[in-house]
């Protein structure tokens, strides 16, 4: 019961081009207990996506996976053959994508994608399916779903058709729900209510999450943990409040700090945003040592030099040389 | 002279989609009645999600889209009467993306020269001059004028296309999601930089934005549209501290709040459903389907914009009752 029901183990991803092979996910190690939400935080092009690709045993060239492992239930992830990831897919993990017109099936109702999932992996015959169907979407509270069964996916809303691909993600109960950036292309009033919809739901099947987003303050929102990640490493890893108010890595310090929060301009009046100086590094320029050593304010040359290993600090940990 | 340098009076644009032969032409009213104006050197911080008009909007003001009624006066003067030429000195435009809205076969040197240029400005040395100044004003280094747009990162795109719409020196740009696109590490640049060059050149703002922290930062006013309508107006500190509307709350309530700064008031405040299309807006007030105060009177009676204070007012029947 104690073990972790995924263990993500010094997971190396990489990445083969211009004839050359850069490693795009280094040393990232992540447990998430049995219902439990876990955030994996980043900006673009950090690995975080491309981590939860291998999770789900979708890494395709130019990626592969390197050393590591990865492992389910006890079951590894990595060592398991094209078919036993096909069943595991759907039925133990779900997953939730960003932009959910460019995941359903355009030619296809949304009834018939939703009971393909009860058919598929607990051989239920297609009426039976079609009906569970039904009541999928009215957990996912679509309005009429007697009717909506029968829509393609161009009829529904963009919030409509996250409903629907909430309700496949979760039709066959898995343990685990990986949601990537599942709200980015929501309005943020619709995004606040699949929010809510998702952890109401996960809560109820026991489903845990491993929910990646750009958006800090929606995944601390969210998570019990979060992990940070930038260019290919998990820099610091903590409670999902501890983060704000106590970040220990320079980076996640920048971050919190740099983003205006509301109600700070009424209680302290403007002041200058902090930046975090220069950009994300290029995966085919990654610097040497830290990989955030030439954005840091407090890099020295032992930042410049060798890269930082991890340190645990109660609850979670840090890759800095300079923590505190 | 006024001393309004935009004055905005019951614009409405109306678009007409739809084919006689298949269920008739409907009129979208993608902007319909809006009154709003702008002093020089203000920011006024328009919000709304996607499809309430706000775009749209920013088109009619730069001259780009006819108005369908209503004035759009630009220094006291008719928009429809200024020569396009002189619109655009006076407004521009920063625009989203910035991989997008760079021409990616003109450097950098081009891409700002070519304004200063049309606009009559033919010495070579000055236009140099003014390329360079403004290369400086947004933070690009002079030795990369001579550079391709794709060898810039998404920030440093983005302060060309700033440097291209203040090139002119305009009173007004309109800045719609200028953060948005970019990474999450570089947007405080974006941000700090576009308050510094509107003390620096005491330019007024129209920013367009859906994150209300940004909007919150940077606006002097703020203007919430939903559904071509604007339903509250009023100073930044009124519109995030006292919100009337309850789409404004719903808008407040729905960002992330990992500090629990919410209370259960906010979490009530929260909307429901989905935005109705433009195409079909329900009747009476539109955000009525979604409204937690929802009444009789919400479905049949349009609500107008209404005074709650000086200065700050509010198009609901509920507007001085509390949420």
């Amino acid at each position: 019961m104690n073990a972790p029901l995924l263990k993500v183990d010094d997971l190396h991803i990489t990445l083969q081009g211009d004839g050359a092979t850069f490693n795009a996910v280094e040393n990232v190690s992540f447990e998430i207990g049995r219902g439990e939400a876990f955030g994996l935080v980043g900006e673009s092009g950090c690995g975080k996506s491309i981590t939860a690709l291998a999770v789900m045993g979708l890494l395709r060239r130019p990626l592969g996976l390197g050393k590591g492992r990865i492992v389910l239930d006890g079951e590894e992830i990595q060592a398991a053959s094209a078919a036993r990831l096909r069943e595991l897919r759907g039925s133990r993990i779900g997953m939730i994508f960003q932009e959910p017109m460019t995941a359903l099936n355009p030619l296809s109702p949304v009834g018939r994608q939703i009971a393909e999932m009860f058919v598929l992996h607990q051989n239920a015959s297609w009426n039976e399916a079609m009906d569970r169907a039904e009541d999928a979407l009215r957990q996912v509270r679509v309005p009429s779903p007697e009717r909506r069964i029968k829509d393609f996916p161009h009829q529904l809303s963009g919030g409509m058709r996250q409903r629907v691909m909430i309700a496949i993600a979760l039709a066959c109960r898995p343990d685990l729900l990986i949601a990537d950036e599942p709200t980015t292309a929501l309005d943020v009033t619709v995004q606040a209510e699949i929010i809510d919809l998702m952890a109401e739901l996960c809560a109820a099947k026991g489903t845990a999450i491993l929910m990646i987003s750009h958006d800090l303050g929606l995944v601390a929102n969210m998570c019990r943990r979060v992990a940070v990640m930038y260019a290919g490493r998990i820099v610091e890893s903590q409670g999902a409040e501890a983060i704000f108010a106590t970040p220990r890595h320079p980076y996640t310090k920048g971050l919190v700090d740099s983003l205006p929060r509301l109600g700070e301009r009424s209680k302290r009046g403007r002041q200058r945003l902090r930046e975090i100086s220069g950009v994300v590094p290029s995966i085919a320029a990654y610097p040497s040592g830290c990989r955030f050593n030439p954005r840091c304010s407090s890099a020295t040359d032992i930042c410049r030099s060798t890269p930082p290993d991890v340190t645990a600090l109660g609850n979670g940990l840090v890759r800095c040389h300079h923590h505190e | 002279m006024s001393d309004k340098l935009l004055e905005l009076d019951d614009l409405a644009v109306h678009f007409h989609v739809g084919s006689a032969l298949r269920g008739g032409v409907k009129t979208l009213k993608a902007v319909d009645g809006v009154s709003l104006d702008i002093k020089p050197g203000e920011c006024l911080g328009l919000v709304g999600e996607s499809g309430c008009g706000k775009s749209t909007l920013a088109l009619s003001i730069m001259g780009l889209q006819p108005p369908t009624r209503g004035r759009i006066r630009l220094n006291g003067h008719e928009l429809a009467a200024r020569d396009r030429m002189e619109t655009a000195r006076t407004v521009q435009m920063v625009f989203q993306d910035p991989y997008a809205s760079l021409n990616p076969r003109q450097t950098v040197r081009r891409t700002l020269a070519d304004p200063l240029r049309l606009h009559g400005i033919t010495n070579k040395t000055e236009v140099e001059h003014r390329v360079m100044d403004m290369m400086d004003k947004v933070g690009l280094r002079r030795d990369r004028a001579d550079r391709y747009p794709h060898e810039f990162s998404g920030g440093q795109r983005q302060r060309i296309g700033i440097a291209r719409a203040l090139i002119l020196q305009p009173k007004l740009v309109i800045c719609d999601e200028p953060v948005s696109a970019l990474d999450v590490s570089i947007r405080a640049q974006i941000i700090n930089l576009l308050l510094e060059l509107k003390d620096e050149m005491g330019l007024a703002y129209i920013l367009i934005s859906h994150d209300l922290g940004v909007v919150e930062h940077v606006s002097d006013r703020v203007a919430v549209m939903y559904l071509g309508r604007i339903v509250e107006q009023g100073g930044w500190q009124e519109i995030f501290e006292d919100p009337r509307h309850p789409y404004t709350r719903a808008l407040i309530a729905a960002i992330p709040d990992p500090f629990h700064r919410a209370d259960a008031k906010v979490a009530r405040a929260k909307a429901h459903g989905e935005i109705a299309s433009a195409l079909n807006p329900p009747p009476g007030c539109h955000f009525n389907p979604r409204c937690p105060m929802k009444a009789d009177r919400c479905v049949n009676e349009v609500p107008a914009l209404e005074a709650v204070a000086d200065g700050h007012r509010a198009a609901c029947h509920f507007r001085n009752s509390a949420g």
